[in-house]
């Protein structure tokens, strides 16, 4: 029985790590940014992250987000205490559609550049 | 003698009626049967009520009128001459005691409020139960017509009661409600004292109208007695030598300071304190402990440094279950601690001594290796001298090696500050690092309060400002009942008005909204204060639970803005803020323009009076 269990974990393991490398090797699933920018302002990403990514007391920043296979994971099963949004709720292509839109945050100015934050 | 008999006697002695049964005339109500007074000469009682605060050095008293204490009001005015007290006009009476709250934290003394009988209580009892939670001192004191046949018909029995305490008396640490003037002079001194003794609380009494109304005959005997002067309580010496013995010893020790901080004395201390330890500081930021750029303050990494202590001393902790544990917001409520077993724990506080059955804000119980009773900040000294006699060379070249490290580590936190600070710079709504960074390059060179709670604003100041001094900042409500911030700073800002000091309040749109009219209050007494309105445009605390809720049910993750946000239409803070007579800009959502608008409110506040700016800004 126990076997069985830990062979069934080691299958969806196999399975989970094929499906990386298949999201790694089509590169990221193609997403429209613009339906991603609708969606991370409703659906709560904005409340946690700031609606420009920045992050702050309630979650970490998404500029720069982590590489998709790492993006979904997180957002299906999150690591912490981030509230998880699953396949019922936002489909794959919703999921796409976000990380579209994330990943054209821009880079924040380099602080040296801002007098304000030569302290 | 029983009943019928002296009804019967009473009734025999009963003049008969001079009038009609049906009164023709109003004046043939009742008609005097002796001339009655129409005026009095001399003092009278609410008179002696201002001596008594007077003699307590009650600087000002917080109040929206009501008929329950017009005697003490009249008094206060006439009598009085307005001053010392002054009356300070409020529009609710929440904000009355908020007011008290924020005040005492900055004045480090008590003020008074006047609450209307039973319906102005209950106005201020949230407020009451935050400056409990937060054990502030404050003086309340709720009018009541005790004699039931001396009130008029109608709204005056409304507002008394038999005991007034009972609405309160789950989060006051005394409530009084004197029989006669000698009585509430009595009443009104041991309030005090309770009130200023940590564990600190608010206290109420009650102002019975009779007693603020009559007239104290010549040669009546009253007298105020004399405030006992208490010192706080000290912790036992056998206790600190251990503790200090354990502290000396430890490879890891950590210093956590929570509601720590009373006086000037608290900052002080703790530095040094941390310095004959080198041994970090994760501040709770209750109060102004520890200066934020010390070297040796390490809140930005608490989480790793609680990770790897083997002795935590926690100096007022506010929860001390909740400094060791964490609880996660997820299904079946998960907790793991913040320590590895086996780490000893010291704990020096009055917090838990003042604990009621009711409201569960005494947190959950958690136990220590070394409980120590006594207020931290005057125990202190003692343990610093105790860590001093217990110190080895040997152990004092560890402290130094650990001391360098920390050092080390905490000079990459500005830089890191800086680096965050620096997302979403240019961005629309403003982020909360921009409002920090802009109006701290305009005050550094001030002297300045930080009167918020600034936890909904990712805590920036704390990460960008050099905070040093005990007044800098004053930490939040505690009891965490919305309403508290705008009053609370604009209390500060009266403790700050004799001092020439900038209050500076970072206040949410949900919070001001809960007593708008103290806009109002800061306008009428001309009390200088700088309003910033973080307005994110809704209570985004909310917003995110029920975001987690919809998340966690699967039905619907795109409705969790109903009943959450303030839109539709959005609200217009420095219309409402003219509207009061107070100088305001906004709505303001170009970063570029936040600076600009700062340095002209700043010139008003200097000026004397208050301003205000709305600003559209990120969730946090
Ligand atoms: C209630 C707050 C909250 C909401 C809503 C939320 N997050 Fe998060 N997010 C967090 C927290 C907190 C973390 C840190 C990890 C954890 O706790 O799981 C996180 C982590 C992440 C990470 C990993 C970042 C990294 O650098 O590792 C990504 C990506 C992410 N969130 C994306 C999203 C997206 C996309 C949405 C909306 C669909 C969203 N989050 C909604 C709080 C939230």
């Amino acid at each position: 029985m126990i076997t069985r269990v830990l062979s069934y974990t080691a299958v969806g393991l196999l399975i989970s790590a094929i499906a990386s490398s298949v999201a790694f090797a089509q590169d990221t699933p193609r997403g429209n940014a613009a339906d991603g920018k609708k969606l991370f302002e409703t659906i709560g990403c904005f409340e946690c992250h700031g609606y420009a990514g920045q992050g702050g007391g309630a979650g970490p920043k998404l500029i720069d987000p982590p590489a998709y296979p790492a993006f979904i994971v997180q957002l299906r099963t999150p690591r912490n205490v981030m509230p998880p949004f699953t396949a019922k709720v936002l489909t794959d292509q919703q999921a796409a559609d976000i990380y579209a839109y994330i990943s054209t945050f821009p880079e924040p100015p380099d602080p040296k550049t801002i007098p304000l934050l030569q302290n | 003698m029983g009943l019928a008999s002296t009804t019967k006697v009473v009734a025999a002695e009963t003049p008969a009626r001079s009038v009609p049964a049906k009164p023709q005339t109003a004046g043939d109500y009742n008609p005097p049967q002796e001339a009655q007074p129409l005026v009095n000469s001399g003092k009278v009682g609410g008179d002696f009520m201002v001596d008594c605060l007077k003699s307590l050095n009650i600087d000002y008293v917080a109040s929206t009128p009501g008929s329950t204490f017009r005697g003490l009001q009249e008094s206060i005015i006439n009598y009085g001459m307005n001053s010392k007290p002054e009356f300070i006009t409020t529009i609710h009476e929440e904000a009355s005691v908020a007011m008290a709250h924020g005040y005492a934290k900055i004045a480090g003394k008590p003020m008074a409020t006047m609450v209307h009988g039973v319906v102005g209580l209950q106005h201020s009892s949230m407020a009451i139960y935050n400056c409990f939670c937060d054990q502030a001192p404050a003086i309340v004191m709720a009018g009541n017509v005790g004699n039931g046949t001396q009130r008029r018909p109608g709204v005056e029995w409304a507002h008394s009661a038999h005991d007034q305490g009972i609405i309160v008396r789950d989060y006051v640490k005394w409530d009084d409600q004197a029989n006669n003037l000698q009585d509430f002079a009595e009443g009104l001194v041991r309030a005090y004292d309770l009130a200023t003794t940590t564990p600190m609380g608010p206290v109420m009494v009650v102002i019975d109208a009779d007693q603020q109304e009559e007239v104290i005959e010549p040669g009546r005997k009253l007298f105020i007695p004399k405030l006992h002067q208490r010192t706080q309580p000290v912790a036992d010496p056998g206790a600190l030598a251990e503790a200090a013995r354990l502290l000396v010893a430890a490879e890891n020790p950590v210093i956590v300071s929570g509601r720590y901080t009373r006086t000037e004395n608290g900052p002080k201390h703790l530095v040094q304190l941390a310095e004959a330890l080198q041994a970090p500081v994760v501040d709770e930021r209750n109060r102004m402990n520890m200066p934020s750029r010390h070297p040796l303050n390490h809140t930005e990494r608490g989480g790793a440094m609680m990770r790897q202590a083997d002795v935590v001393l926690a100096l007022e902790p506010m929860d001390l279950y909740g400094t060791l544990n964490n609880v996660d917001d997820l299904i079946g409520r998960p907790s793991k601690p913040k320590i590895q077993p086996g780490t000893k724990v010291i704990v020096i506080g009055t917090t838990d001594l003042n604990i009621k059955p009711n409201m569960g804000e005494y947190e959950r119980y958690q136990a220590a290796d070394i409980g120590i009773a006594g207020d931290a900040e005057n125990s202190l000294p003692w343990l610093i001298q105790a860590i001093e006699k217990e110190m080895t060379p040997a152990r004092k070249s560890v402290a130094m090696a650990r001391g360098q490290k920390l050092k080390a580590a905490g000079a990459k936190f500005l830089q890191a500050a800086d680096t965050q600070a620096a997302m979403g710079w240019d961005a629309s709504p403003i982020s909360t690092a921009r409002i920090s960074a802009e109006v701290w390059n305009q005050i550094r060179n001030e002297d300045w309060t930080m009167a918020s709670e600034v936890n909904f604003l990712s805590n920036w100041p704390y990460r960008l400002w050099s905070m040093e001094k005990h007044y800098h900042s004053m930490g939040g409500s505690t009891g965490g009942g919305v309403g508290y911030n705008a009053p609370a700073a604009l209390g500060a800002a009266l403790a700050n008005k004799e001092h020439g000091r900038i209050t500076v309040a970072l206040n949410g749109d949900g919070d001001l909204m809960m007593s708008p009219g103290v806009l109002w209050t800061a306008a009428h007494h001309r009390i200088p204060i700088l309003y910033i309105v973080h307005n994110n445009r809704a209570w985004h605390q909310e917003y995110m639970h029920v975001q987690r809720m919809a998340e966690r049910n699967q039905r619907g993750i795109d409705r969790a803005w109903i009943g959450t946000t303030i839109r539709d239409p959005y609200l217009d803070f420095a219309t409402l803020a003219k509207s009061m007579g107070v100088y305001s800009q906004g709505p303001i959502d170009h970063p570029a323009d936040v600076g600009p608008a700062i340095q002209r409110a700043i010139a008003v506040v200097k000026r004397g009076e208050p301003a205000l700016i709305d600003i559209v800004s990120q969730p946090r």
